[in-house]
């Protein structure tokens, strides 16, 4: 299924400007020129490479094998912005900042978020969890990135607390470094907070959901029966049981959460994946575009091939095994 | 072999007994908007919403949306109630010009993406086998590509975006969830009773599909027609604040993309990137209660009738 | 007489719903004595479940005990706290479920079932001890050891039932409560299920009250059967007077309705559905559908007739009739 999926997304990827009125690289270079007075001997070269690389005299089916193989070696194509930087190099700037942002808020919201589904969901649960649940729902429905405006206007703006914008201060060079990650640490706490302000909600009322038709359940009753605590039939009996579809949902959304992630580093100028998108589509950096947009798809088409994986951890039902009845 | 009226005399329809007398729609309406005060108040604030939309241009001199209609950097005050921006444009206009534009592009891919997925759904819940593999490994593939990057690519690929472009392109996301539910329903369906007695009857495959499954759907549809007019405006309004959307004309994504733009934020013009902001968050914060509220509503008629 | 080791005085479980409170346990009272096994049968919604779980506490709102007393060893279970109560649970008074196909936990194994009651309860804490025990007590109902690191749907049904039962008695309760333990599996491992009931009763000396609705079952298992119709105990008797001599017409009409060798008659059923518990028939629940119903019958609830030492009936013709009726009853002919 995650090749399939793979392989799909590189295909929609290829044909899609193809089958586009328009030869892409005449239009981006024809701009180029025009905008930026670039050394026309340098884009004349490019324009050969490319050509010759792509074969884009070659028929259709050549190219896509090109096309294939290029991909598979990791030879994304220049960056028609930056050159002779590479898209690989692009992506590679820019993704550990939107892995530590995207990993840590989404991890952080899901166990929040579905802790507090399910004990909104639990009978004796404390009011405070009735309390915080209403404001955190409504909050769901707004865009994340929508939130990020309200929240840098309050707490960047209004009130200087932290950084309004960008991953590190003006003049700083970025390396693998310790100030570098206090510095992305900084500058990750508001898009951090926007994310996971916004999902919680979301979180909390499919968690809520499921915990109320597993509450339903034999189990429970029996559990309940045999004297447990309140706290074991909750957390063994009744939000283990939740939780598989739980991470189905997960997996489902995750390309929902990039989507969002990608605009909320917009609003702040944070330098990950989503930002240097937004840069190359202004840019009209063709390649730049296709390579991260390649690199999205088929990295969460990863990501739910992994948390496949991760359900027979949890749910013994799905493993593969020993059924002596 | 009895005739078809004599079992639809003696079989309940849809699974219900019904009495004999059963209360006119809109008493019906009214009492379902009584028990479900999250949907009661979530259509309220669509039909404020939906008000100022179209009655607003009526109030407002459109004129003064134009580029150098009014001194620029305004805050807001007697003359132009929302100030204006960078470049002289009266927010106060520009909003109730982008509103309605925003609705009609989140309106018109959501009824879209809707019929798309109704269509696809029924035909692949129904009819199983290769019908139901093909049309559910589309939706998954679909899916798991992230919406905003299939969007951007295809946008960055057009000349020049019009509203209506957008809402085609946008619909092309919205369909998956629907089709989904309605698969997963019409799958249930199919094996209930009254089906069995129509197809022993005789009666033929699209024709069952949609004679007796459609509509049972009806109130699933009405649930997911909210979650995909979300949805839709969700993703117009994505690629738009990233400056994909239509460029020459007002939505509320474009106003805070031009608001972005011009550093609005940073430049503390707050009065410019406020009010399409706040609009946004009332449209989908009305959006959720209305989802929220009929999808309890459908789930405990379900129940009662069960 | 000895005292009974559980007394239950005029049990009372209501629902509350929109047109009144509807009594799912009508005034319920029995005893039971240490070895003894009770059996309780009824139609579905007849209220035998809800009054075996009202017993541990376990009836969920909006559902509540309205009333009465179950006397355990000197306790009252119904007036316990939330503290006493969970103590109580299992190490006193403990439940076979109703469909054990889906009352264990599927993420956890057998062991961690287990070991987790073991723990609420705070025995056995020593792990060389709690291994031999939770061995034992798969041994006790005929399960291999290494069940216990199975998880539940590597199980057939009866294995899972069975590992329901080793987790009732694994405290060795007084009383053991068996909600229809048998109802979803075939004959033969009904038997088995059965018999390893009466085994692990036997060998802790427990008294089981088993609900179900097959009185076949209740012939070959029960000491006492109780009758239970529309939430009302309408005749409660020692095993063999009920079958010989049953007063009630409900009962009477139960015991006919089993197949026998004997008559190859076309079967009774009984006519009418079972009643509304929200709308119960006026007086006695019973007289829509009884064969022998006078017009007092729809004024009056009748009062508990005692026949004999053991034999209660609450009908108001129970005196009426004798032997020949019960014997004409079990040939199939109209009573």
């Amino acid at each position: 299924m995650t090749l399939l999926v793979a392989f799909l997304a590189i295909t929609i990827n290829f044909l899609i400007p193809r089958a586009m009125p328009g030869d892409p690289i005449e239009q981006q270079l024809s701009q180029l020129s025009a905008t930026s007075g670039g050394n026309v001997g340098d884009i004349q070269a490019m324009v050969k490479a490319y050509r010759e690389r792509f074969g884009l005299d070659k028929p259709l089916w050549r190219q896509y094998l090109n096309y294939l193989s290029d991909v598979a070696r990791g030879d994304w194509g220049y960056s028609l912005t930056n050159y002779p930087e590479r898209v690989s190099d692009v992506l590679r700037a820019g993704l550990p900042w939107t892995l530590a942002l995207l990993g840590t808020a989404t991890l952080l919201s899901f166990s929040i978020g579905t802790l507090l589904g399910g004990l909104l969901a639990w009978p004796g649960s404390s009011r405070w969890v009735h309390v915080l649940g209403v404001p955190v729902i409504l909050l769901s429905a707004v865009p994340y990135f929508i939130l990020g405006i309200l929240l840098m206007f309050a707490f960047a703006l209004s009130f200087p607390l932290l950084p309004v914008a960008g991953g590190y201060p003006f003049g700083f060079t970025p390396a693998w470094n310790w100030a570098t990650v206090g510095y992305m640490a900084l500058h990750a706490v508001l898009p951090a907070m926007s994310i996971i302000l916004a999902s919680i909600g979301t979180w909390a009322i499919a968690m809520r959901g499921m915990v109320i038709s597993v509450r339903g359940e034999d189990y429970i009753l029996l559990a309940e029966a045999k004297g447990l605590s309140a706290r074991r039939v909750f957390l063994a009996y009744g939000l283990r049981n939740a939780l598989l579809p739980q991470l189905t949902h997960l997996a489902l959304t995750l390309s929902h959460i990039v989507s969002g992630a990608i605009l909320v580093e917009v609003i702040f100028a944070y330098p990950g994946i989503g930002y240097r998108l937004y840069q190359a589509i202004h840019a009209k950096d063709y390649f730049v575009i296709q390579g991260i947009v390649l690199l999205l798809s088929v990295s969460i088409a990863f990501t739910m091939l992994l948390m496949d994986l991760l359900y027979p951890l949890i749910d013994p039902r799905i493993r593969p095994g020993r059924q002596n009845k | 072999m009895p005739t078809r009226a004599a079992l639809q005399r003696i079989l309940p329809r849809r699974g219900v007994a019904v009495s004999r007398e059963t209360p006119g729609t809109w008493r019906r309406a009214g009492a379902a908007m009584a028990s479900e005060p999250m949907l009661a108040s979530g259509l309220l604030l669509l039909l404020l919403v939906g008000l100022f939309a179209m009655l607003g241009p009526l109030v407002i001199n459109t004129e003064l949306a134009q580029i150098g209609a009014a001194p620029p950097r305004q805050r807001p005050g007697a003359e132009h109630w929302l100030g204006t921006d960078v470049q002289g444009r009266d927010i106060f206009a520009a909003l109730v010009l982008a509103t309605p534009q925003t609705l009609k592009i989140g309106l018109f891919a959501g009824v879209m993406g809707l019929g798309l997925g109704c269509i696809l759904g029924l035909l692949a819940g129904y009819f199983g086998g290769w019908t139901d593999t093909v049309v559910r490994t589309l939706a998954d593939v679909v899916m798991t590509i992230p919406g905003i990057a299939v969007l951007v690519l295809v946008a960055t690929n057009v000349r020049s975006m019009t509203v209506a472009l957008m809402a085609v392109i946008v619909a092309g996301l919205a369909w998956m969830y629907p089709t989904r539910t309605i698969r997963a329903q019409t799958l249930s369906m199919r094996e209930r009773p009254y089906v069995d007695i129509a197809r022993l009857n005789g009666m033929g495959g699209l024709q069952l599909v949609f004679t007796e499954i459609f509509p049972n759907l009806l109130p699933y549809i009405a649930a997911s027609f909210v979650t995909a007019v979300s949805s839709a405006m969700l993703a117009t309004i994505g690629l738009e604040a990233l400056g994909l959307g239509p460029q020459n004309e007002f939505t509320l994504g474009m106003m805070i993309f031009w608001a972005q733009y011009y550093g609005a934020i940073l430049r503390n013009l707050w009065w410019w990137w406020l009010p399409p902001v706040a609009m946004m968050a009332l449209i989908f914060i009305a959006l959720l209660l209305t989802s929220t509220g009929m999808d309890r509503l459908v789930n405990r008629r379900l129940r009662v009738e069960a | 007489m000895e005292q009974p080791l559980l007394d239950v005085r005029g049990l009372h479980v209501e629902f509350p719903t929109a047109r009144g409170p509807a009594r799912a346990v009508d005034g319920v009272s029995f005893r039971l004595n240490r070895g003894m096994r009770l059996g309780l049968v009824g139609e579905s919604g007849s209220g035998k479940s809800t009054t075996v779980l009202a017993l541990m506490q376990l009836i969920k709102a909006p559902g509540r005990i309205g009333g009465g007393e179950a006397w355990l060893a000197g306790d009252n279970l119904l007036a316990m706290n939330t503290a006493q109560m969970r103590q109580a649970r299992f190490s006193r008074i403990a439940l076979v479920p109703q469909g054990a196909m889906n009352s264990l936990n599927p993420v956890l194994t057998v062991r961690a079932q287990i070991d987790d009651l073991l723990d609420a309860h705070g025995q056995k804490p020593d792990p060389a001890q709690r291994l031999q025990h939770v061995a034992g007590l798969l041994q006790r109902v005929g399960l291999p050891e290494t069940v216990a690191d199975q998880y539940p749907h590597q199980l057939s049904g009866g294995m899972k039932q069975r590992v329901c039962i080793a987790i009732a008695i694994a405290l060795s309760p007084q009383v053991i409560l068996a909600d229809e333990p048998t109802s979803a599996l075939d004959v033969i491992v009904q038997k088995q299920v059965m018999q390893t009931l009466i085994h692990a009763q036997k060998e802790i000396g427990a008294a089981i009250v088993l609900v179900g609705h097959d009185m076949g079952l209740m012939a070959q298992f029960a000491h006492v059967v109780g009758v239970m119709y529309a939430g009302r105990l309408v005749e409660i008797a020692p095993v063999r007077d009920i079958f010989a001599n049953p007063r009630h017409p409900y009962t009477r009409m139960l015991i006919s309705s089993l197949p026998s060798f004997a008559t190859r008659k076309v079967f009774r059923g009984i006519p009418g559905v079972a009643p509304s518990i929200v709308n119960p028939p006026s007086g006695c629940a019973f007289h829509p559908r009884c064969p022998k119903a006078e017009e007092r019958c729809s004024r009056e609830v009748p009062a508990e007739d005692v026949l004999s030492d053991a034999h209660r009936v609450r009908c108001h013709f129970a005196r009426v009739g004798g032997a020949a009726t019960a014997a004409t009853a079990q040939a199939g002919t109209t009573p």
